[in-house]
């Protein structure tokens, strides 16, 4: 009896075994057979093209003949294309947070487990600096606004796609005009005021306009990837808006090459267009890894198994200063700046409706406890206007200086005891001027530690200049309702990432027309005309007239330090940690050193992740 | 016997036409609207202005749009053609690649780690109630082990055999430098990423199942006809013997349902070391409100429990000699 169960257990061992190690899935048969291929003919070295070709054929003849696979098994050489080889390999880790799903460059949503889609596959017409602001020309030459009305771009001579296509006008040209034809696509909006776009010849385009609004274009400008009209033009409207375009064809330093459910592969691109211009990128293939935990992945970094990790990781710090890891600054806050958390608060209910209970609020939370405790000094304090540092000359010091704001309990207390809140009933919370409870909630969705952490301190510093405020943290989709539905109090939100205008963050902190869901910003529901009138005005202003730009933004700080209706924090962090024993040359402030964002995270090749690449240089050379 | 078994399968049935309409219901009754968290990951890229044409759209590419009555009739409609729909989180994905993905990882990391423990825990642990010394060493840790709290011992495993030994990666399920082929090469490095969090689970598992399994082997030494035997100078084996089989029933049961949930994945084992099974993949779901995941997922722990139910229906039958003779005596 017990004999006979433990023949059955250990085949229920072996089957597993075998079960597990069965799918293997079609790609990897050809894999195989090109070894075979290259050990047979013994080529020695090939272009990537010519191996795409290749693989292309063998798909083909390995479908007929399926024995190949069992010689291949038998041959006992160790494949030498199927192991990368670490000092042609970069790891990266920290931006996807799921499986791969999609390599369609208009579902932004989704790309990040893809990332490198649009920047690596896909390109832009320019890409942008946010450390320096300025824009690169990448697929155009050069664009430029020949009048108030009109913008002409020119494009690169000898552009092309990897399957070697000319990438010309008409393409951009498709591009634009697909957001024209569906508007479920996210650029679609642009065609409220752009009336045409003509392609002159194979370089020159020209955009038609209809009283443009000139900040948000220039963000199209380097956030549009231009896909190819010979492929794109014959797929329905499913295919372009939902299609997960497998094999993407490309006009980028990198190829797809293959994925699993915890890894992208990218290979380079030995045709790129771009080698002449910005130089090889050095490494030969990305492997972006996706790790389920943050100490999985501050474990690979240490072991020099991640190079680039873009993970939050906490206490970094320390592991900077033992010299296990190396960062953008060598001291706090060790990270480039990304976004600035705002804590929205809801203007529909009482008492954020009273501007003077907003700005005492401002005064009573602890943002220095909420630096060097919540995220031990990886993180840097906001400027009250809520611009990154890299926009940092658009701050008014003027208004900054009469109007900012900065942690003082007992400033805090007596705004509120001037502004008429009281401590009626004695039970050390202030009461409303007309006598009614005050009792609040901060949130945060459940499981973002670092806000957590953030939010418990909010209401800590808030109840201890006598507003009754408590942290909560609903589930994320529980947290994403309230807040687009204006049912929370007060929440934390940034969701205006690095861009190249201000005009980015005011457009989320005051977006209108107020809606019942406020799917995009302004989520307090903030309703002022004026505000309004002036996020517009700056949107019309030349991206060239700085001067304009200035003037603009003064007048929204004046008036938004006024009101208050929303209070910026802290900049989170462009999270970003290193190993150079493999890749050096990394971005960082050493004088000789390039000064870009070492991202990869989706959205941010373009503002540097891809320089980042060109850069790096191997340890070993 | 055919009475029996069909009244079984009715009962079977019923159980999961309701199982499977709770595991619809209960994703839509979540707090939250599942476009709009998908909608927000876009917006947090891009320029927001097309939020609405989007919503609209994305409500009509997943039926969301349709009365709650015509998209349960759908639901059924299309899981009856084998259709478990469009995941939500990882768009466009269908839910069939997402878990055909998965699956085979935690079958390869469950199966093994569940039927060894098993075993080796139900032998140990007969093994240790019968000697004293034994018991008094052993079976505290069997009970520290079964008590870690799982995390804390899958993450000093990383840490000691990962990091300080070196001699076992820390993520993933084959190293990063390979792609999947039928070579030494790679069948080597499935198996050592396999091995920690394979003896992670065992461990705890182990524990578990020794402890349960001397607990009743000391109980049913102590039964009236373990001394009848005894009295009557039967040998010692004999004894353990008919101990052993008495006290492996309740395992049985317990290795059946866990067998069962097998799908639902061991999350915690795949988040400590990046293992990329279904388990992580189920939280996320839950966490996105991606309600085609999630009903798939549950789908197959639904199948999974109710067949291994059913065998354990079956198996007593085959172990019990008591099932076997009520059912006789209710049948003739």
């Amino acid at each position: 009896m017990r004999k006979r169960l433990l023949s059955v257990l250990s085949l229920g061992v072996v089957l597993s075994l075998l079960i597990a190690c069965g799918p293997t899935p079609q790609p990897q048969t050809v894999v195989q057979t090109v070894e075979v291929e290259k050990v047979v003919t013994k080529e020695v070295e090939k272009t990537v093209v010519e191996t795409v070709q290749v693989e292309k054929k063998v798909v083909e003849t390995v479908q007929v003949e399926k024995p190949v696979e069992v010689v291949v098994t038998a041959t006992p050489a160790a494949p030498t294309e199927a192991v990368y080889k670490r000092e042609e390999t970069l790891y990266v880790s920290g931006a996807a947070w799921g499986p791969a799903s999609t390599w369609n460059p208009f579902q932004p949503g989704s790309l990040a487990n893809t990332t490198g889609t649009i920047g690596n596959v896909y390109e832009f017409l320019f890409a942008f600096d946010p450390m320096t602001g300025e824009f690169i020309p990448w697929l155009a030459e050069s664009g430029n606004w020949t009048d108030a009305t009109t913008y002409e771009v020119t494009l690169r001579q000898g552009l092309t796609w990897s399957d070697g296509q000319p990438l010309t006008a008409a393409d951009v040209r498709f591009t634009f005009e697909l957001g024209q034809k569906y508007a479920a696509l996210w650029f679609s909006p642009v065609w409220r005021y752009l009336t045409g776009v003509e392609a002159m010849d194979d370089t020159h385009l020209k955009f038609t306009f209809n009283d443009p609004l000139y900040q948000e274009w220039a963000n199209y400008l380097y956030n549009l990837p231009i896909v190819p009209k010979h492929i794109w033009e014959t797929r329905t409207e499913e295919e372009i808006t939902t299609g997960t375009n497998e094999n993407p064809i490309g006009s980028g330093a990198y190829l797809y090459e293959t994925r699993s459910e915890d890894r992208n592969v990218w290979i380079r691109n030995e045709n790129w267009w771009g080698i002449k211009v910005f130089g090889k990128p050095a490494p030969k293939r990305i492997v972006d890894i996706r790790f389920s935990s943050n100490n999985v992945a501050l474990g690979a970094v240490i072991k020099g198994e991640v190079d680039l990790s873009n993970n939050f990781l906490p206490g970094v710090a320390t592991l900077v200063q033992k010299g296990y890891v190396k960062t953008y600054f060598a001291d706090a806050p060790y990270m480039l700046s990304a976004n600035t958390a705002v804590l929205f608060l809801n203007t529909t209910k009482k008492p954020m409706d009273d501007a003077k209970f907003r700005r005492a609020l401002a005064f009573a939370i602890d943002v220095p406890s909420i630096v060097n405790v919540a995220y031990a000094n990886l993180v840097k304090a906001a400027s009250p206007t809520g611009l990154l540092p890299s926009l940092s000359r658009f701050d008014d010091p003027d208004v900054v200086a009469r109007l900012g704001y900065t942690f003082d309990t007992a400033k805090a207390k007596k705004m509120l005891a001037d502004a008429g809140y009281k401590d009626v009933n004695g039970d050390g919370f202030v009461e409303a001027p007309d006598g009614s409870k005050i009792e609040l909630e901060v949130t945060c969705p459940f499981g973002w530690t670092d806000w957590m952490a953030a939010i418990d301190i909010i209401a800590q510093s808030a109840q201890a200049a006598g507003i009754n405020i408590k942290a909560a943290t609903p589930d994320y989709g529980a947290w994403n309702t309230a807040l687009q539905g204006g049912t929370f109090d007060m929440t934390l939100n940034n969701w205006a990432g690095m861009s190249n205008t201000p005009w980015t963050l005011y457009n989320l902190l005051f977006r209108h027309p107020i809606q019942e869901q406020m799917q995009s910003g302004n989520f307090g529901r903030y309703d002022n005309k004026e505000m309004f009138d002036l996020v517009d005005a700056l949107a019309k202003v030349p991206v060239t007239d700085e001067v304009g730009m200035k003037a603009a933004c003064s007048k929204i700080q004046e008036l938004m330090l006024t009101d208050m209706p929303m209070i910026p924090l802290w900049y989170n962090g462009l999270w970003a940690q290193w190993n150079d024993s493999i890749w050096t040359n990394w971005p960082s402030e050493a004088p000789d050193a390039p000064k870009i964002l070492p991202s990869t995270w989706s959205g941010y090749w373009q503002m540097g992740g891809l320089m980042t690449l060109i850069n790096l240089k191997p340890a070993q050379p | 016997m055919r009475r029996y078994l069909g009244r079984k399968l009715l009962i079977y049935l019923l159980t999961f036409f309701l199982a499977v309409t709770i595991d619809w219901m209960i994703p839509r009754f979540m707090p939250g609207d599942p476009i709009m968290n998908v909608m927000s990951r876009i917006g947090a890229v891009v320029n927001p202005s097309a939020a609405q044409a989007m919503y609209e759209y994305y409500r009509h590419v997943f039926g969301l749009d349709l009365p709650i009555w015509q998209q349960y009739f759908n639901f059924w409609n299309s899981l009856l053609h084998g259709d478990l729909g469009i995941s939500i989180y990882v768009f466009p994905t269908p839910v069939k690649t997402v878990l055909m993905r998965a699956v085979p990882y935690d079958i390869f990391l469950l199966i093994p780690s569940i039927l060894l423990s098993w075993w080796a825990g139900n032998h140990f642990g007969a093994f240790a109630a019968r000697s004293k010394w034994l018991d008094n060493t052993v079976s505290p840790i069997g009970y520290i082990l079964t008590a870690t709290p799982y995390m804390w011992l899958g993450i000093l495993l990383a840490w000691l055999f990962g990091i300080v030994l070196g001699l076992f990666p820390i993520a993933g399920a084959y190293s990063f430098e390979l792609r999947p082929a039928l070579s030494l090469t790679f069948i080597s490095s499935v198996l050592k990423h396999w091995f920690l969090p394979f003896a992670s689970l065992f461990l705890v598992g182990f524990g578990g199942w020794a402890i349960g399994m001397r607990n009743m082997i000391i109980y049913e030494l102590e039964a009236d006809y373990s001394h009848y035997l005894e009295a009557l100078g039967a040998p010692r084996k004999l004894i353990r013997q008919y101990a052993f089989q008495n006290s492996i029933l309740p395992q049985i049961t317990g290795l059946a349902l866990q067998l069962g949930v097998i799908v639902a994945g061991a999350l915690v084992t795949e988040v400590v070391f990046s293992y990329p099974g279904i388990g992580y993949l189920l939280l996320a779901a839950i966490q996105n409100q991606d309600y085609f995941l999630i009903q798939g997922c549950f789908l197959f722990i639904i199948i999974g429990v109710l067949i291994a139910n059913f065998g354990i229906d079956i198996i007593y039958l085959i172990v019990d000699p008591r099932t076997r003779r009520g059912m006789a005596g209710e049948t003739a």
